[in-house]
């Protein structure tokens, strides 16, 4: 009893900010922070603005597709299929950018309707047949990889990307910012206005909490989760054309490294896996510690052996920190 | 007569496995060029036994109502060390098969205890130690290659007697020594009961932990058998990322497939070992017909959607609508 009252008194004393501040989200800038120091006594162009923009310019494409990865955690739910739907977004886009001036002009859009359809495919299973959303995505993924096998014939496909695709992600409209960091923050932004602010976003936290009592409060939660499996495809595919015009081309499977990185931002974040409960706040603090930690491995030439060890170790030791759920009592 | 009507209940996903997999099977040898002749047979069961061990391993994970996506990567993982360690005179190899054994028993223990004992959600967890079993593989070989004693991999890859293909009693060897034990004993139980009901199971005092604990370990040991069993076959170790992140993937459809429910609690790996024989068989059949081999992702793909989606002729028995919600 005490003990509450201590704390108390202290987190009275206290800022304002710092108590509404998530402890799992607090955790994640304090790491960002030590990545920092740590790298900058390895290297010293570690702090300059240089390093730290081209930094947030390769995060704004994993920022992308863990917002989609993140609207479906929050209902409790998965998307597996997000390395082929990152790569049908890619290739599709591309392959339209080949297709005369028409398509030169659809492309963005029309890769991101194919990454919708992907996420259609995975709502209609999850929503309305119910079924385990790891099970179907995984099942999507290998139907989409299937089809652009077929499609580009086991190779990475020649067409390359429209200028458009280009100037998105690596122009800069305003000088020295990348564009696609302000795409990234008119992502996130929206994201932020749609679960804060909108019944759709408070339905998402809803059901992430307890489908059933959604349903009971006439929530129509089978399309809200159809809806948000739509949006994730949607941003994946979309995270897939940045890439694209990132490398100005697709690639066979240029989608698998960005699966592990995206649900371990949202969850590093402090969003549970359960569902319902987290913050955009903390899903971009753990797209930049990702970004931050992959980039001080390959700064430190580290081979891809160990990087993918440390990778796991440090997500096991974060979540084994904070992500634990209850025991059983 | 009613004693019949349970086991038929309990019974029903893994008839329905070894139903889909005979048919499927007839009407590959009936089309393929050789027709059934034992040396079909074996190159069947070869390809399928391998499978068969990872879904098995899949299975013990999956009944206690988690999802292992690190199953893939210790078969990698077993599979490279296998192609340092099992070589040399019989001693060495022995002791090489114990210690790959040992290794793929001990990645499924992390596993269990991360998951069990520092209660993180099995996706998440097994995700991130998939990573870092995938690094330790890569480790061990950058670039394919090692070797393995020929002798033990040709014994246990060809035929006995001249007919029956020796992987097909390997794999009921195994069944018989680590699956059978398991489901009659008392842990073998609590996992199916922590699969069931982890509240129930509990309260019932249940060793629901320890449970757990042995079906994630021995999930580790089945991959390693099947890594063991994938360098008999090529002679070699390679950290392929595709290639493990395929065998999680066909390990679900064939859990999938097998009748076993992926919210715990129902179904058998002998089920699963029939739903990745029959998986195997439907991808093959394309090659039967003469198709493009560019169309074996899509088809596969198309079949595992399919087989999923049949789980939701369940809907139509709902009664009431709050049980969609589970």
């Amino acid at each position: 009893m005490s003990d509450a009252t201590t704390t108390d008194r202290q987190e009275a004393r206290m800022p304002k900010f710092l108590r509404r501040l998530d402890p799992a989200v607090a955790t994640s800038f304090a790491c960002i922070v030590a990545l920092l120091v740590f790298g900058s006594l390895y290297s010293s162009s570690f702090l300059s603005p240089e390093y730290l923009l081209q930094q947030l310019k390769v995060a704004s494409f994993l920022g992308v597709i863990s917002t989609g990865m993140m609207l479906v955690i929050l209902l409790g739910q998965i998307d597996l299929s997000v390395p082929w739907t990152v790569t049908t977004g890619a290739m599709m886009a591309s392959a339209a950018a080949a297709m005369g001036p028409a398509g030169v002009f659809l492309a963005i859009p029309f890769g991101i309707v194919c990454g919708m359809t992907i996420g259609l495919v995975n709502g209609i299973g999850v929503a309305y047949l119910r079924i385990p959303s790891m099970i179907v995505t995984l099942a999507t993924n290998a139907v989409a990889q299937g089809l652009m096998v077929a499609y580009t014939g086991g190779f990475s496909p020649q067409d390359s990307a429209s200028g458009a695709m280009r100037y998105l992600a690596t122009g800069a409209f305003i000088p020295g910012v990348p564009n696609s960091v302000i795409v990234w923050a008119i992502v996130g932004g929206a994201t932020v206005f749609v679960l804060t602010r909108t019944t759709f976003g408070r339905s998402v936290y809803a059901i992430g909490n307890r489908e059933r009592a959604a349903y009971l409060s006439g929530v129509n939660t089978r399309r809200i989760v159809m809806t948000a499996f739509i949006a994730a495809g949607g941003l994946a595919a979309f995270g897939g054309v940045l890439l694209a015009g990132y490398a100005s081309k697709a690639a066979q499977s240029m989608g698998d490294a960005y699966l592990l990185p995206s649900i371990a931002a949202v969850v590093l974040g402090g969003t549970s896996i359960l569902g319902g409960r987290g913050s955009y706040l903390g899903t971009i603090a753990g797209v930049i510690l990702i970004t931050l930690l992959q980039s001080i491995l390959s700064v430190m030439q580290m081979p891809e052996a160990g990087r993918q060890i440390i990778y796991g170790v440090v997500i096991v030791v974060m979540l084994l920190l904070y992500g634990r759920s209850p025991a059983s009592r | 007569m009613s004693e019949w009507r349970y086991w038929y209940a309990e019974q029903k996903g893994t008839l329905l496995a070894l139903g889909i997999f005979v048919v499927m099977f007839v009407i590959y040898t009936a089309n393929h060029p050789a027709g059934f002749t034992a040396n079909v047979v074996q190159t069947a069961s070869n390809k399928g036994v391998l499978l068969a061990f990872v879904a098995m391993a899949q299975t013990l994970v999956v009944i206690t109502a988690g999802i292992d996506l690190s199953v893939g990567m210790i078969f990698l993982l077993t599979n490279c060390l296998a192609s340092w360690l099992v070589v040399g005179s019989p001693f060495e190899t022995t002791i090489g098969v114990v210690a790959v054994l040992l290794v793929g028993a001990l990645c499924g223990a992390i596993n269990g205890a991360i998951v069990i004992y520092g209660r993180l959600q099995p996706i998440v967890a097994t995700i991130a130690t998939g990573a870092i079993y995938f690094g330790i593989a890569l480790l061990l070989r950058p670039f394919p290659g090692g070797s393995v004693n020929e002798d033990l991999a040709d014994a246990l890859t060809g035929r006995l007697l001249g007919v029956v293909p020796a992987s097909l009693v390997t794999l009921i060897a195994v069944v018989l020594i680590v699956w059978v034990p398991f489901r009659r004993s008392e842990y073998g139980r609590a996992a199916y009961a922590a699969g069931s009901s982890e509240v129930a199971a509990y309260m019932s005092g249940v060793p629901i932990k320890r449970g757990k604990f042995l079906a994630y370990t021995l999930s580790g040991l089945l991959a390693a058998i099947g890594g063991l069993f994938l360098t008999f076959f090529t002679y070699t170790g390679e950290a392929a990322f595709a290639s493990g992140n395929a065998y999680t993937l066909f390990s679900i459809a064939a859990v999938v497939l097998g009748g076993v429910s992926l919210f715990g609690g129902r179904g058998s790996a002998i089920g699963a070992i029939f739903g990745a024989f029959a998986f195997r068989t439907i991808g093959d059949l394309l090659f039967v017909f003469d198709l493009d081999p560019l169309w074996q992702p899509l088809f596969q793909g198309v079949v595992l959607l399919l087989a999923v989606s049949l789980g939701a002729f369940a809907l139509f028995r709902v009664k009431n609508r709050l049980e969609w919600f589970g």
